[in-house]
């Protein structure tokens, strides 16, 4: 399988980097953790922005190792900024056609009529002036202008940070359709977790220049031992398939390993795939199946893991099925109450189910 | 009393726009790398580098005329390798002349340069790097169009500064008629000789110039802000 593997260290002034990871060269890789936990500084390295002691392979080309390091610009990389930093001087498209005419003829997989159709970029290409653009507007020309060197690696930070809340939704859906129609794998650095929910497939996690964990989102997410767990927003991120439609109760049933979710109806035919997030607050325990609830969406599970965070709080791991895993989060007392124990069958009670 | 400008005010006048022009040039090749470097580097001694290009602005223009003629003289050691290889020495000829109206306006030339560079930042080269641009092509297609305004600045403050010099030429070029006097020593040799009209004609003219220069500066300046935003 073809893999991106980095090391890097960088010691600095008030920080030191010291990252080491490998990541599938597919998809999108989410490089999270706090402000000033060097995920930035760790994308600039694998750009060649920083020169850092370590390595870089992509695939089989080698970036950096101990003898080698390839400049910038002779990375077939894209890379977008927090903001756009589109050319002042240029026109929008001399701005998309900045890097699209620098590489060979014969290295162009993109086409600029491609990207403008894309990207909706059609009414804006022949504005002379970029900074009369919108903020949402601008991000999306430089996405278009990173495409245009058809780069074999795309390295985004937090491409949305700069953006309201209009613009980001705006942006989203490109960057997802990035994500199943484009086969360049993704670099992204964020510190919203419910960007990396939505986008990643693979998460690596860092804190103070350090990788804490590097491995498939779900199962990262899915670790009771990492701080992300404590986070107010920790849940599962769960890959399901649209089973069926209710036009009475206007719900949609979405199947996944081990189980279902009813959820509102949803416009998608039957078939389509459907990423859900199932927050650890939103799920509630109870050793029985209840017969007189009103949440509808109710698991048999199995509990794998329970771990208190010192305070109040309990954070279970369950097994829905064998391989899907569900956070919940109850109080300390409840866990005492119903005796619950690794190993225990439980019944996971979903108040809510977030769709991305 | 005589009015307008004589044959020979006319000569001083050109040869004044000349050697404006052609240390404007040479400057500019000088004062961009300069710049360049003094906007990028974080060596320890670009302070005294810095030092050294600022020179020229807080010595008497006198100082430096009197060192150049020192160095560049029959006994200076520049002077004694000129002649060495067969060369004409520097002081008294209109090379001379531009050689010290280089230094002489050597900072006005490099600091509205060096603060474009600064302003531009490095993020605009950080993206064309990106974008497949080399180091060469950075500089061209990305820093010098952004660093217009400033190229702009430092042209006409060079040209100005070395129209009104006076100092320097006097101590470097002396007064020779169509090879080193300049309008500054021609108002000057008018002045001595009691011809205040003729004085006026240049000095005047001068004064004109000078105004329309400033003029088209805070113009330069006026638009630079607004395309800064």
């Amino acid at each position: 399988m073809s893999e991106i593997y980095a090391r890097f260290q960088l010691p600095r002034d008030d920080f030191a980097l010291n990252a080491e990871f490998s990541a599938p060269a597919r998809g999108i890789t989410a490089l999270f953790g706090p402000s000033g936990c060097g995920k930035t500084t760790l994308l600039r390295c694998i750009a060649g922005l920083e020169r850092a002691q370590g390595s870089l392979h992509i695939a089989e080309a080698t970036w950096q190792d101990a003898k080698t390091f390839v400049p910038t610009h002779q990375r077939p990389l894209g890379y977008v900024f927090q903001e756009a930093s589109l050319f002042p001087h240029l026109s929008v498209r001399a701005n998309l056609e900045y890097g699209y005419r620098r590489i060979p003829p014969a290295e162009r997989r993109v086409a600029l009529e491609q990207v403008i159709d894309w990207l909706g970029l059609a009414h804006l290409v022949e504005r002379r002036d970029p900074a009369q653009l919108s903020g949402g507007e601008r991000q999306r020309v430089a996405i278009g202008r990173a495409l245009l060197t058809s780069p074999r690696l795309l390295l985004m930070d937090e491409p949305l940070s700069a953006l309201d809340s209009i613009s980001k939704q705006e942006i989203l859906p490109y960057l997802e359709q990035l994500h199943r129609e484009l086969e360049i794998p993704v670099f992204y650095v964020s510190h919203a977790l419910d960007e990396v929910a939505r986008l990643a497939d693979h998460l690596v996690l860092l804190e103070q220049g350090r990788v804490l964990a590097s491995g498939a989102l779900h199962a990262v997410l899915a670790r009771l031992d990492l701080p992300i767990a404590h986070f107010d927003d920790a849940g599962a991120v769960i890959e399901t398939v649209i089973a069926e439609h209710d036009p009475r109760y206007h719900l949609t049933r979405l199947e996944m390993a081990g189980g279902s979710l009813w959820v509102s109806l949803l416009d998608q035919p039957l078939g389509h795939a459907v990423r859900a997030r199932v927050l650890a607050r939103d799920v509630s325990l109870a050793t029985r199946m209840p017969h007189d609830s009103s949440i509808s969406n109710l698991l048999t599970a199995r509990i794998l893991e329970l771990r208190d965070d010192g305070a109040d709080k309990v954070n279970v791991l369950l097994a829905v099925g064998d391989s899907q895993r569900l956070l919940s989060r109850i109080t300390r007392r409840s866990r005492d109450l119903l005796a619950l124990e690794v190993g225990m069958s439980v019944v996971a009670q979903v108040k809510s189910v977030a769709l991305m | 009393m005589e009015s307008g400008l004589s044959p020979s005010d006319l000569q001083a006048v050109w040869l004044t726009l000349k050697l404006a022009s052609v240390t404007t040039l040479i400057l500019l090749g000088i004062a961009t790398p300069l710049a360049w470097w003094l906007a990028h580097s974080t060596r320890g001694y670009k302070g005294i580098v810095a030092a050294c290009v600022a020179l020229p602005l807080v010595i008497p223009p006198s100082v430096l005329g009197f060192y150049l003629l020192v160095l560049m003289g029959p006994h200076g050691p520049v002077g004694a390798l000129m002649t060495a290889l067969g060369m004409q020495r520097l002081p008294f000829t209109f090379a001379g002349l531009v050689v010290g109206s280089v230094l002489f306006s050597l900072p006005f030339a490099v600091q509205p340069i060096q603060n474009a560079f600064e302003a531009i930042g490095r993020r605009p080269l950080e993206v064309a790097a990106t974008l497949r641009a080399n180091a060469w092509d950075r500089f061209f297609s990305v820093a010098l169009p952004l660093a217009r305004p400033g190229f702009l600045t430092a042209c006409i403050l060079a040209f100005a500064h070395t129209v009104g010099e006076f100092g320097v030429v006097l101590m470097l070029g002396g007064n020779i008629p169509g090879e080193t006097r300049v309008l500054s020593v021609a108002i000057y040799n008018h002045v001595e000789a009691v011809e205040y009209g003729a004085a006026h004609w240049l000095a005047g003219g001068m004064v004109l110039f000078s105004f329309l220069v400033l003029l088209g500066l805070y113009r330069v300046g006026g638009n630079w802000a607004k395309g800064a935003r």
